[in-house]
């Protein structure tokens, strides 16, 4: 009752898990926990959907539908009849200069080209 | 802050590859790091009058996009090739606080060009990222700078860096420091973090600094709401509209831990109607007035200011450490709905007073 934070999308499979304890360094939340031979999921409604653990585990053992959960964002999303779900931000900066909605140049001095995120 | 260019490498003729960077966003030579001719800013750990000032006025939301650092590499002290490098985003308070807690350690802090956003948000939204990172490693030529090829990064980086993909691209290996800067030093100790280093908090402290930059989204309409009701309906008309605002601002942030519930919205709910209590006294108390406008009087404030707080106090889950996106939109459906209903409720009523009375019926 008025707790809407029990669930999340977040995702474990443990019988992946190569236990290199990256998603151990990477949760601010202790999400996850050292385990002998795998990570252990000891909190999962402290999951606040960051999306680090997915990211940095190098054998997909993690899944989570990433994204920031601010209110403002979502209601002014939907105001303008966009997916609320779109990335958009509350950084009070114009588009251009954040959520990375706008291709940047590519520089060559890459080797790989840049991905748009 | 102290900021002074000097090159490590004498410039090649055919290649203008110091310029790479975000000021510059051109094409730039594509050989390899042997090739290039980094520039190496010098930095301190001193944090000045100025910084501080910068601050100030980036915690007020003054030039909002305009407290940046150059991207690039830096010297802290006098490093080596075997000195630890560290990353930070070119905003000046994520950069102050690394270059700040790195007092008497010789290392290199490479700043990347996270559009002058802070590490978190910036990871959150993929500029403080992968292709960044092995994007920086490279236009710097880092790897012709130090031997051990390990770069350490802010815990809070990580939403946006994927650590092995990052080894894979630029052969640099990922060390995540702990969140709070200032727990460095420990941590650099032994390179392990406790689990409470690992940990976010929202402490008092934290939520705080962050009134300023609610207050001022909230100013302007604020103002302008409190100068209507002015001079419709008088001086404590138009303070109730500041104290709804302030409490979803202000009081809301400080007391979060404490008030009663789990959801922003619940929480915003019970602060606004305890604010709305002795404004609905006040009305009450208004002389000449029959049974059904006091009772009005009674029920506006305490229908309107609690949807204003309530609304505030949900607006405030993007400045938090621990919202989810899932939760965050049941919010939105959950409550929304009720804050509109009784915000709309109130100000009919409201009108629907002011209409009566005005006729001298009420």
């Amino acid at each position: 009752m008025f707790d809407s934070y029990m669930e999340s999308t977040l995702r474990y499979f443990p019988d992946r898990c190569i236990n290199c304890r990256r998603c151990t360094q990477v949760c601010p939340h202790g999400v996850f926990a050292e385990g002998e031979h795998r990570a252990e999921l000891v909190c999962s409604a402290g999951c606040m959907e960051c999306g680090a653990c997915a990211l940095n585990c190098p054998v997909q053992a993690i899944e989570v539908q990433s994204g920031v959960g601010c209110a403002w964002a979502m209601i002014s999303a939907a105001l303008r009849g966009k997916d609320m779900d779109s990335c958009e931000c509350s950084c009070g900066g114009p588009e251009s200069s954040c959520c990375g909605l706008t291709k940047e140049d590519p520089c060559s001095c890459g080797a790989e080209k840049r991905n748009q995120q | 802050m102290i900021q002074t260019k000097d090159e490590t490498h004498p410039t090649s003729s055919a290649c203008s590859c110091s310029t790479c960077g975000p000021e510059q966003p051109t094409p730039c030579c594509s050989g390899s790091s042997a090739r290039y001719s980094p520039e190496i800013h010098t930095t301190t750990s001193v944090i000045t009058g100025a910084d501080r000032w910068d601050h100030f006025l980036a915690r007020w939301g003054v030039n909002r996009m305009g407290h940046i650092v150059a991207p690039g590499l830096y010297r802290l002290g006098n490093p080596t090739g075997d000195s630890p490098v560290f990353a930070s985003a070119n905003y000046t308070l994520s950069f102050d606080a690394l270059r700040s807690a790195l007092a008497g350690i010789d290392c290199y802090i490479l700043v990347l060009h996270t559009k002058g956003i802070n590490v978190w948000c910036a990871a959150g939204k993929g500029t403080f990222g992968t292709d960044e990172l092995v994007q920086r490693i490279e236009s710097t030529g880092l790897s012709g700078i130090v031997s051990p090829r390990r770069i350490i990064l802010p815990q809070l980086a990580a939403p946006g860096v994927s650590a092995h993909e990052v080894a894979r691209r630029s052969g640099f290996s990922v060390e995540y420091a702990p969140v709070r800067a200032r727990d460095l030093s420990p941590y650099l100790a032994a390179h392990t973090a406790t689990r409470e280093m690992r940990t976010v908090k929202f402490t008092l402290a934290e939520r705080l600094v962050l009134a300023p930059m609610e207050l001022v989204h909230a100013a302007l309409p604020t103002i302008a709401a409190a100068i209507i009701l002015f001079s419709l309906a008088g001086p404590f008309a138009a303070l109730a509209a500041v104290a709804a605002v302030l409490a979803g601002t202000v009081l809301f942030p400080a007391l979060l831990p404490i008030l009663p519930t789990h959801d922003f919205s619940t929480k915003g709910f019970i602060l606004g109607a305890v604010i709305a209590i002795p404004f609905s006294i006040i009305f009450a108390l208004i002389p000449e007035m029959s049974g059904f406008a006091e009772i009005v009087a009674v029920l506006v404030p305490l229908l309107v200011i609690p949807a204003v707080t309530a609304y505030l106090a949900l607006n405030f889950t993007g400045s938090t450490t621990f919202t989810s996106r899932t939760g965050v939109k049941k919010e939105i459906f959950r409550y929304v709905p009720a804050m509109v209903m009784m915000a709309g409720a109130g100000t009919v009523l409201w009108v629907a007073l002011g209409i009566l009375r005005f006729m001298g019926v009420a």
